[in-house]
């Protein structure tokens, strides 16, 4: 085997001929290239982490790294190292890549970082395959490689002369690797790919039915389980009939698990595993189940309890400051009008329709696991923990998943089928109903804005304060309930305080599509609407006012090394990342595509807007709805604009991702609420947490506002505005200010 | 017990309890992993499949109730994946994660063979027990039409 490759930690990049025919392509990417300054530098060993081969059939195989969860990456990043490699579409083959920290470093789904992370490490993979693809033809042909050019998986001489890839696969794996650093990029008017609508590449396995996702693994002689929790999160079995269940028909085996000492909700907690011949019999018998629970402390909350405490804290002293610019008590005396508003979101489930499921075989101390995962690193760092294994024992492959949004980026299923494979000799497959789902979740947190603000007699925004109360412990908010002392409006009023105090919980909270961003702009978002109207002004010349209006106060300091780059992705109104120009942009364009102002609506019929940065994303968006006088409410039209940079990479995947954010705000703004009483969720199944169906959908215009910036991603960040867009449109019909979510809970009848 | 039905133009015998529902049957015991458990109570169609070309949801269907029924599951939906509706699918782009779309192409199916130029109206109410979280609504709607238009060229 030919080998040829430059070690230089930054520039890896290695060529080998295949055995059987063919020439791999292999590149270690350092995603630290990427706009992303706040990661740390990675330490230890490095591999190539990118795969391009290219068979002597001219096919092209291009490894997807990342998990496709239905946000379109298994065909953008491969698409991008496709253009810059110049080979056709159709001639690309794409590959799911297993999971192997070592040899991709980074292969989560979350945070919509691929796009960021990727946009130029990978196009510089394609480019430095072309370039020695470049280097092989000149040198077979003696002639400079001024002289060559590519195009459609050929290099051609200016003489005439021809030679497609494959024909170049020997001579180029003898050919020095060029530097990545340096290697010449297409200019982006020439890309032939990026830029083009490219079709799902499993779309025609998903309408045929073929096996993909987690839940379709079979391997031979596998048996089903289910596991039991105790509603109350964190409870513990006392003792449970498992003799009896194990002798119901089909049941191989039953068992009581501990769970870790001490508990952590998101790895193995105790309950009851029952193993059997096939998952109906499983869960005939856990219908038998008989536990006594320990249900511990958490038995005694419940979200009106939680709510109760709010408001006693929101009349108390704030916990902390975050933020604290000018003097807030003196402006709102000062100010000409002044609003208060108190907001609320309660928790949410993800539910994604496929429920959560792991199939796990353990044989001779080594475990193999096949599981729809969004983050593979962390299921494997946990299994490891959790059973006290090697890392370089466990093999995990990543599945498709049914939908994602957040809640596979925790790995509690995971671990669950590793244990109870470690107990029995065969593979197993561990599948939650939809009421496990629903009930087990890592929920979006809930949470409470206590805001007052107060405008000048111009009608500027001069005083604003967020109390915003939270869960957490002490000084650290719990997963997903935290508020940024850059949110927006920070940066654009002279006199602003952020306070947070927070109380205890035992509900699990976690990420959700747009985390943070999904409360928080709601609130954020209206309470600024409020202010509009209290100013006489119009909504969106208020808001491009407030954004013209940067306040000289020093930026707070970036997160330290090591923070997750683009992790939280919240927005940032004075955060040093957040550019008023842009948001302006997208403001203003959404008003235009909208008619905002210019069109006649029927009375009873409104419109309402709202933007929001996250995850680096810029959006303004403007809902149009009816209300009749009754409040039977009808979401009519939603205008989306957004700011993701110079490029869009897919752009029919970009639009379907756009509306489907869309959708998914409004969904949970009809009427999704998860609801805790003694320590566990009421609700159980989609008949008591409502999913949007066709005919609450409506139309979704999407627009990209192009702007000389990187490119960033697409899963999130149009989802935030969304929510504010229709309660002010609410607004604008009925007079009703929405301060509480879901709108099914508000009376929205007017006169 | 033993049950005896066609699916997808070929005769199957089971013997399982009397209570198990057709989906686990299809998944489980035929290994036809294209039906999907979404809710497992009919509210969200992931599972739907034809009797007898009516849809029905299979994770409410018993296999008791099944003898001598002439069943089709996504994967009969046509012989090499072009259906029109199938090729609609495609050509529109519609799944994102695309969990729920062979319960989407079942029930649009079944539509189409009633009636052949539905309205947006008679697509929503046709449509409205079969939950896309993704909420692809928008292509779904459009890519029926589509089919639609296929088939009527077709002729």
């Amino acid at each position: 085997m030919t080998t040829s490759s430059r070690l230089d930690r930054r520039n890896f990049f290695k060529v080998s001929s295949i055995i059987g025919g063919g020439i791999m392509f292999a590149a270690y990417i350092d995603t630290l290239d990427a706009a992303t300054a706040w990661a740390a530098e990675p330490e230890g060993e490095f591999a190539p982490n990118a795969f391009i081969k290219i068979f002597p059939d001219g096919m092209v195989s291009i490894v997807a790294k990342n998990p496709e969860i239905g946000q379109g990456v298994k065909n953008m990043l491969p698409m991008i190292i496709a253009d810059e490699l110049d080979v056709e579409w159709k001639n690309v083959r794409v590959e799911q890549g297993m999971f192997d920290m070592l040899v991709y470093q980074n292969q989560g789904a979350g945070g919509s970082t691929a796009t960021p992370l990727s946009w130029l490490p990978m196009r510089r993979v394609g480019a430095a395959a072309r370039a020695m693809l470049v280097t092989a033809a000149a040198k077979t042909w003696a002639v400079p490689e001024s002289e060559c050019s590519t195009s459609s998986g050929v290099v051609s001489h200016s003489s005439g002369k021809k030679l497609k890839y494959q024909q170049l696969i020997d001579a180029a794996a003898t050919v020095p690797a060029p530097d990545l650093a340096t290697v010449k990029l297409k200019d982006p008017k020439d890309f032939r790919i990026i830029g083009t609508s490219q079709h799902g590449v499993d779309n025609h396995l998903v309408v045929t039915g073929k096996p993909l996702y987690g839940i379709d693994t079979v391997l031979p002689g596998m048996l089903y389980a289910c596991f039991h929790k105790c509603p109350v999160f964190g409870g513990k079995v006392v003792s449970a009939n498992v003799d009896e269940i194990k002798l119901m028909p089909g049941i191989k085996h039953a068992f009581v698990v501990d769970g870790l000492t001490p508990l952590q909700l998101n790895a193995l907690v105790s309950g009851v595993a029952i193993v059997g011949d096939s998952w109906w019999q499983v869960q005939t018998a856990r219908k038998k189940l008989n536990v006594t629970w320990d249900e511990g402390p958490t038995a005694a909350q419940s979200s009106a309890g939680f709510a109760a405490k709010s408001l006693e804290l929101s009349k108390q002293p704030a916990q902390r400051s975050l933020r604290k610019d000018g003097d807030f008590d003196s402006a709102m005396k000062s100010a000409a009008k002044t609003a208060e508003g108190a907001y609320f979101y309660p928790f949410l489930s993800h539910a994604p329709l496929e429920p959560q499921n792991t199939t796990a075989h353990f044989k001779d101390g080594k475990l193999e696991i096949w599981s729809p995962t969004q983050q593979p690193q962390s299921g494997s760092h946990l299994v490891a923990a959790s059973l006290g294994m090697k890392e370089s024992d466990i093999t995990l492959h990543i599945s498709r998943s049914g939908g994602g949004f957040g809640r596979r980026l925790s790995n509690d299923y995971m671990v669950e089928a590793a244990y109870i494979a470690k107990q029995v000799p065969v593979p197993v497959k561990v599948l939650w109903t939809r009421e496990d789902d629903i009930q087990h979740d890592f929920y979006r947190p809930a949470g409470w804005h206590y805001f007052s603000g107060g405008v000048d007699a111009a009608g500027k925004l001069v005083a604003w304060r967020d109390h915003f109360v939270s869960f957490g412990e002490g000084n650290s908010f719990a997963a997903s309930a935290s508020l940024n002392g850059a949110e927006f409006p920070a940066g654009f009023v002279p006199n602003l305080a952020l306070d947070a105090s927070v109380m205890s919980s035992g509900v699990p909270t976690g990420a959700m599509r747009a985390p943070g961003s999904n409360g928080i702009a709601f609130a954020t978002q209206s309470f600024i609407d409020e202010l509009a109207h209290a100013a006489g002004k119009d909504p969106v010349q208020f808001r491009l006012d407030l954004l013209a209006n940067a306040q000289p106060v020093p930026a707070p300091a970036a997160p330290p090394p090591g923070a997750a780059p683009g992790g939280g992705g919240r927005g940032g109104g004075g955060g040093p990342r957040f550019d008023a120009a842009r948001a302006r942009g997208v403001v203003a364009m959404v008003a235009e595509k909208s008619g905002w102002g210019k069109a006649t609506l029927p009375k009873g019929t409104g419109m309402g807007v709202a933007f929001h940065f996250s995850h680096m994303g810029y959006f303004a968006e403007v809902v149009q709805a009816t209300v009749s006088k009754a409040g039977v409410l009808k979401v009519d039209k939603v205008w989306v604009v957004g700011d993701i940079g110079s490029q869009i990479i897919n752009p029919i995947h970009a639009e379907n991702q756009s509306q489907g954010a869309a959708l998914d705000g409004i969904a949970q703004a009809l009427g999704q609420e998860i609801t805790i009483d003694k320590g566990r969720t009421v609700n159980t199944n989609l008949q008591t947490f409502p999913l949007l169906r066709m005919r609450q959908s409506c139309p979704v215009e999407v627009s990209f506002l192009k702007t000389d910036n990187p490119p960033t991603g697409l899963g999130e960040p149009a989802l935030p505005p969304v929510i504010p867009a229709l309660c002010n449109a609410i607004f604008a019909v009925t007079g009703k200010r929405i301060r509480s979510m879901p709108l099914s809970k508000q009376d929205l009848s007017w006169s | 017990m033993t049950v005896t039905f066609k699916v997808n133009g070929k005769s199957h015998t089971v013997d399982v309890a009397d209570d198990t529902p057709l989906l686990w049957v299809l998944r489980d015991h035929l290994d036809l992993k294209g039906t999907k458990f979404g809710c497992g109570i009919g509210q969200c169609g992931s599972c739907t499949v034809h009797i007898n070309g009516a849809p029905i949801r299979s994770c409410q269907r018993r296999v008791s109730t099944l003898a001598g029924a002439d069943i089709t599951t996504i994967e009969g939906l046509s012989a090499d994946g072009t259906h029109p509706l199938q090729r609609a699918w495609e050509e529109l782009d519609v799944p994102q994660c695309g969990y729920c779309q062979a319960g989407q192409l079942m029930s649009a199916s079944a539509l189409l063979a009633k009636t052949p130029k539905p309205t947006d109206a008679e697509i929503d109410t046709a449509m409205n027990g079969n939950i896309c979280r993704c909420t692809t609504y928008l292509r779904i709607r459009a890519a029926i039409h589509r089919a639609a238009e296929m088939k009527e060229n077709a002729k």
